[in-house]
């Protein structure tokens, strides 16, 4: 197991430079010169001097990278042309927001989509398998941010039930948090929610099919235990892989969720500092990202690991 | 003349049995039938879009503004007194045209990414895979919102950004398929024959790789086709006066207690198509390779 966690340790650090690399290009990709498209038409061109050695602009692009990425590794993203403030403290006091979201919605899709995905196994082709595959098919393919205006619709200004927009901190206002977080929170969770359950159906569906199923069944054991006891543990490893692309896929939706319900996160930074061409906190969001990403595809490789002994003593 | 007896049976080419076995496992589930349906239908929408359209898409009369559905706007008009109905039918040709070329873009760099690292392996394999690792860490809408953004904007560089984010999937399927077609015996052959590495690659591996591949180029049209529409939601994709479904939903949002169909309407034109490109994947997966469900 300690051969396992070090090589996929090692790993993660070479993503991460990767990912590194990715983030400093996207400064490269904008044409021209990225100080004057940072600081608009207006800027003096002091202003622009500044910026461009503030970039390293003016050096070789590997002494760049370098001087960036050491920068990077002190936790110093640069300075957020916008806001004045260093992105790092920026990006820093954005994530819990979003974290707050994202877990949330992350709960309590595994929570449905888990029993949802057995239930259609269990009882393939019947009404209730039809209505299950019906809806992830729906939740696969409905824009987020679409969801959020028919349930801001719905919800908030026919209804009247839910505030429209807006995020207050728990801390602050606990009730309140509640009523604004509900609508974004599920319409975070049918990320998760659909393909956790296409995921658990379909890997139940090919477990069932198992030998040590049948002779399970033909051994006279209860319905309840061959479902519960050995098929859900062995079906449940794919799921597992998959709530790492989950997290990705939640912080993803985030942009949009929290672009639609006006909530001060990481995704709606980084939207907001796309219009105002802000881009080293673009920069800055895209590396947290991916680091946090994969940190929890680090943790689920370490969890399934433990979850099936055949996994770690490959190689 | 068909075959009656048993031993014309036994003579028929595999071929054809083969693609008989597809076309009917392919048709023999109605949601598949229906996805072809829609698809085919959005095509033909997009094709003919000037004929089908009752007015012009970009033709503004702000003494029309903001009117609600009726016989003449079947769909009301916009915030600039546009018809509705005429910018959705005329934004099919954008959902499409972006969804279709940029999983192209990222169907064949994805593809020979995957076939390099597969087939030569070691060092190749390592230094590809780590980097489509590493892309993979990034969520797709935030990697496209940030290339997008870099880039400027604007549909082609939407179609480009879209098509970087795609690649990873196609290139890591690719790569898989590459593996496990590479022990076959053919290839063996192949080397001991002493073809060239290229004509191993294009005439043995790749199409035998195929099948898999077409699932998820399917399955991917669909997750560009909803990206684009989150890019130009957000402000990011194609620029106005074009009529993408996406930013039609945004300039909706405004209005949505007086107009709610400026909004609902595109939204549910995204999720249609998307619906449609996902059942006709399922379908496909299922008819060219049942071995393949859950992990497409």
């Amino acid at each position: 197991m300690a051969a396992f966690i070090l090589r996929r340790l090692i790993q993660t650090i070479v993503v991460l430079l990767i990912v590194s690399i990715i983030g400093f290009l996207i400064i490269h990709l904008i044409p021209g010169d990225p100080a004057l498209t940072m600081l608009g038409e207006n800027a003096t061109q002091e202003q622009i001097n500044a910026l461009r050695t503030q970039l390293g602009l003016d050096q070789p692009v590997v002494v760049q990278y370098l001087r960036w990425l050491i920068n990077v590794l002190h936790g110093n993203l640069g300075k957020s042309l916008m806001y004045g403030e260093s992105v790092t403290s920026l990006v820093a006091s954005r994530l819990p927001v979003t974290f707050h979201l994202g877990i949330i919605a992350l709960i309590l899709g595994t929570l449905i989509s888990v029993p949802a995905g057995i239930i259609a196994a269990v009882r393939r082709g019947g009404v209730l398998d039809q209505l299950i595959t019906v809806s992830a098919n729906l939740g696969m393919a409905i824009p987020l941010f679409w969801l959020g205006i028919l349930g801001i619709y719905l919800f908030s200004l026919k209804l009247g039930w839910l505030p429209v927009q807006g995020y207050t901190s728990p801390f602050d206002n606990f009730s309140l948090n509640l009523k604004q977080i509900i609508m974004p929170v599920i319409c975070l969770a049918v990320v998760p929610l659909a393909s956790l359950t296409r995921q658990t159906r379909s890997s139940m569906l090919e477990v069932i099919r198992q030998d040590y199923i049948r002779t399970a069944r033909s051994k006279g054991l209860k319905e309840r235990v061959i479902i519960f006891k050995h098929a859900l543990r062995n079906a449940v490893i794919p799921v597992v892989t998959l709530l790492g692309i989950q997290v990705r896929n939640l912080v993803g939706g985030s942009v949009l969720v929290e672009t639609v319900f006006n909530i001060s996160g990481i995704g709606r930074l980084m939207v907001k500092s796309v219009f105002d061409k802000d881009f080293l906190v673009v920069q800055g969001c895209v590396l947290m990202i991916a680091f946090v990403v994969a940190l929890a595809n680090l943790l689920v490789d370490l969890s399934y690991g433990w979850l099936d002994p055949r996994i770690r003593q490959e190689e | 003349m068909s075959p009656s007896t048993t031993e014309e049976l036994l003579e028929l080419p595999p071929k054809a049995s083969e693609f008989k076995r597809f076309v009917r496992v392919f048709f023999g589930r109605k949601v598949v039938i229906f996805g072809t349906v829609v698809i085919l239908l959005f095509l033909l929408t997009a094709a003919f879009a000037p004929l089908i359209a009752p007015y012009d898409p970009y033709a503004q009369n702000l003494g029309k503004a903001l009117e609600s559905p009726s016989r003449e706007h079947m769909l009301g008009t916009d915030p600039l007194g546009r018809d509705e109905l005429s910018r959705i039918i005329y934004g099919t040709r954008i959902s499409l045209a972006v969804g279709i070329i940029s999983v192209g873009i990222a169907a064949i760099i994805g593809m020979a990414l995957g076939l390099f690292a597969g087939y030569f392996g070691k060092i190749t394999n390592t230094v590809i895979m780590r980097f489509i690792d590493a892309m993979m860490a990034i969520p797709p809408i935030m990697l496209a919102l940030a290339i997008a953004a870099a880039l400027g904007g604007g549909l082609w560089n939407v179609i480009i950004s879209l098509g970087v984010a795609l690649i990873p999937t196609q290139a890591r399927l690719m790569r898989g398929q590459v593996l496990s077609v590479k022990q076959a015996d053919y290839v063996t052959a192949g080397e001991v024959i002493g073809a060239s590495d290229l004509r191993i690659m294009t005439l043995h591996i790749v199409p035998n790789c195929l099948p898999p591949l077409i699932v998820l180029i399917t399955l991917n049209l669909g997750v560009a086709i909803l990206s684009e529409a989150s890019l130009s939601f957000l402000g990011v994709g194609i620029k106005p006066p074009a009529a993408a479904w996406g930013a039609m939903v945004n300039d909706g949002y405004r209005y949505l207690l007086s107009n709610p169909v400026l909004s609902f309407a595109p939204g549910f034109c995204v999720m249609l198509i998307v619906i449609a490109f996902n059942l006709v994947g399922d379908g496909l997966r299922d008819a060219l390779d049942p071995r393949l469900r859950g992990t497409l």
